[in-house]
């Protein structure tokens, strides 16, 4: 792509969490209004629409809502990465002059407890979820387990990120989960799956994001100041990597989806890791946020012990990370999540998040989601 | 009625009634580039081949990751009696990794690298009464149980 040819001019989210009375698609044309006013536009002026949800019906039966103007709406599906695969597909179209003006969307309205996926959208047996073994949390929680005893990450330090979280989460205003809770607390809730506790988990809940995005050379006529998506990177699964819902592994250890996914989208940015200032990275639970930092090249593995009782991650430290409270304080309503991360650095660049705003006037910014069957997408962003 | 039977026979290379000390697990082995998989599938994930052969997996590895299934799953998760947690694991036979129930559920007696063995364990039972077995691995240091 042209280094800085589409930005974000518009952004709206319908707050996250458990929402009596008010339906997932019900949430997400209240997103579409919302960034469509930031960005001082109406309905008719959006001449392309990608969008997805993974449990509350089909995102282009939002015109119904909306406004019934004959516009292109592509419905997106890809889990976790389907508010990511929106935003690329945004992206490409105004890129190859099929539109000037798109939205995506992501919204989600998910019973609670976690996810019981059937074996068969994913080529699995039967046997395998009825044995007890197609469950996300066990994933994460062996991933972390083994990531422990190799890069001599702590118990405690998966305490700290899950209190940073619901810390960040009190300074949100649209965050599921807006009572800190200390290490302490975290750490003696009950266990879920070794060596994670309840507190350290994300739980499915609502929620819904939306982002209007133009031409970069058009940007400036839009009320808001400007926010470049200077790259969006999709990757899958290579041999080799160790993924949810595997019920084997190679002995041959490959880089995942997260590893190629952030490389690709620095390279193609022209901004390293390194000139960072504030990111978002999946946590759906919180050694997921430790692995992930170390995965996108934020830091080295092992790195993060350190940098975390040090207190780097946090709203006014050297590497600002899931400063909204990320997946733990908010949920995972699945369409929504990866454009809530988009979201969060636009205000964070802007100046405009307000209580959690990043004290440095932040220039860059990251965003990382990861998903079944072992997919990522990554953003780069700047003022 | 009663008796046992196997969650999915696919899952073993050893045919049913087999004493539980001999099963072992079916793999697919792809014949162009060695890559062994479980269960056994038609075609290569690595290489793209077809005709993948069913071979038998070794019985006894390493443990190379672990947690403990501590909340009673949802369907498709099927239980009979009351929950009790369990120890999930990926254990490295060598030419593939195979995720597995584990037959010890306290995390303290749990660690990467520990030797473990294949058995056979049961996990609910069928409304006609049959018990239903899948695999699991313990630890060697226990014996059979």
């Amino acid at each position: 792509m042209s280094v800085d040819g589409v930005a974000v001019v518009g952004v709206g989210i319908h707050r996250f969490g458990r929402i009596e009375g008010v339906s997932g698609r019900g949430m997400g044309a209240h997103a579409v209004r919302e960034a469509l006013a930031d960005a001082g536009l109406a309905w008719e002026d959006v001449q392309c629409a990608f969008g997805g949800s993974y449990s509350s019906g089909d995102a282009d039966s939002l015109v119904s809502d909306l406004g019934l103007t004959g516009v292109p709406f592509v419905n997106v599906a890809n889990g976790c990465g389907t508010g990511g695969s929106a935003l690329l597909a945004a992206r490409n179209a105004i890129l190859s002059g099929q539109c000037d003006t798109a939205v995506a969307v992501g919204f989600d309205k998910h019973p609670p407890g976690a996810f019981n996926e059937d074996p068969a959208n994913l080529g699995l047996g039967a046997w395998y979820g009825q044995t007890g073994m197609m469950l996300t949390t066990q994933f994460f929680a062996m991933k972390i387990q083994r990531y422990m005893s190799e890069y001599g990450i702590s118990h405690a330090t998966l305490s700290r990120v899950a209190a940073k979280a619901f810390r960040n989460g009190s300074l949100n205003p649209y965050a599921w989960r807006r009572t800190p809770l200390s290490v302490e607390q975290i750490a003696a809730a009950p266990m879920i799956n070794y060596p994670l506790t309840q507190y350290m988990f994300c739980s499915p809940g609502e929620g819904a994001v939306a982002l209007v995005l133009t031409r970069a050379d058009r940007a400036g006529e839009f009320p808001a100041p400007p926010v470049y998506l200077r790259a969006v990177e999709f990757r899958s699964r290579r041999f080799g990597s160790f993924e949810v819902y595997s019920p084997w592994l190679s002995p041959q250890r490959a880089e995942g989806p997260t590893v190629e996914a952030a490389r690709a989208a620095f390279e193609a940015a022209g901004i390293g890791p390194e000139e960072i200032d504030v990111a978002q990275v999946q946590d759906t639970e919180s050694g997921a946020e430790i692995m992930h930092m170390a995965e996108t090249g934020l830091c080295a593995h092992g790195e993060q012990e350190q940098l975390i009782a040090q207190g780097a991650t946090e709203i006014g430290g050297r590497l600002p990370v899931n400063t909204d409270g990320g997946v733990l304080a908010n949920g995972e309503p699945i369409g929504a999540s990866g454009l809530r991360q988009v979201h969060e650095v636009v205000l964070q660049l802007r100046g405009s998040a307000g209580r959690r705003q990043v004290p440095s006037g932040p220039r860059t910014g990251f965003t990382h989601v990861y998903g079944a069957p072992g997919i990522s997408v990554c953003t780069v962003l700047s003022r | 009625m009663s008796g046992t039977r196997l969650v999915d026979e696919s899952l073993f290379f050893d045919p049913p009634g087999t004493p539980p000390d001999g099963v072992r697990l079916a793999g697919g082995e792809c014949g162009g580039c060695a890559t062994t998989t479980f269960p056994a599938q038609d075609s290569c994930p690595r290489c793209g081949a077809v005709g993948m052969e069913r071979v038998p997996l070794p019985r006894e590895g390493r443990l190379w990751a672990f947690t403990v299934q501590n909340f009673e799953p949802k369907p498709p998760y099927r239980s009979s009696g009351p929950f009790v947690p369990y120890g999930v694991g990926y254990v490295d036979l060598g030419p593939v990794l195979v995720e597995s129930r584990l037959t010890e559920n306290d995390p303290a007696r749990l660690r990467t690298g520990q030797a473990m063995r294949l058995c056979l364990v049961p996990v609910f039972t069928d409304e006609d009464g049959v018990q239903v077995l899948t695999y699991a691995f313990g630890r060697v240091d226990e014996g059979e149980r």
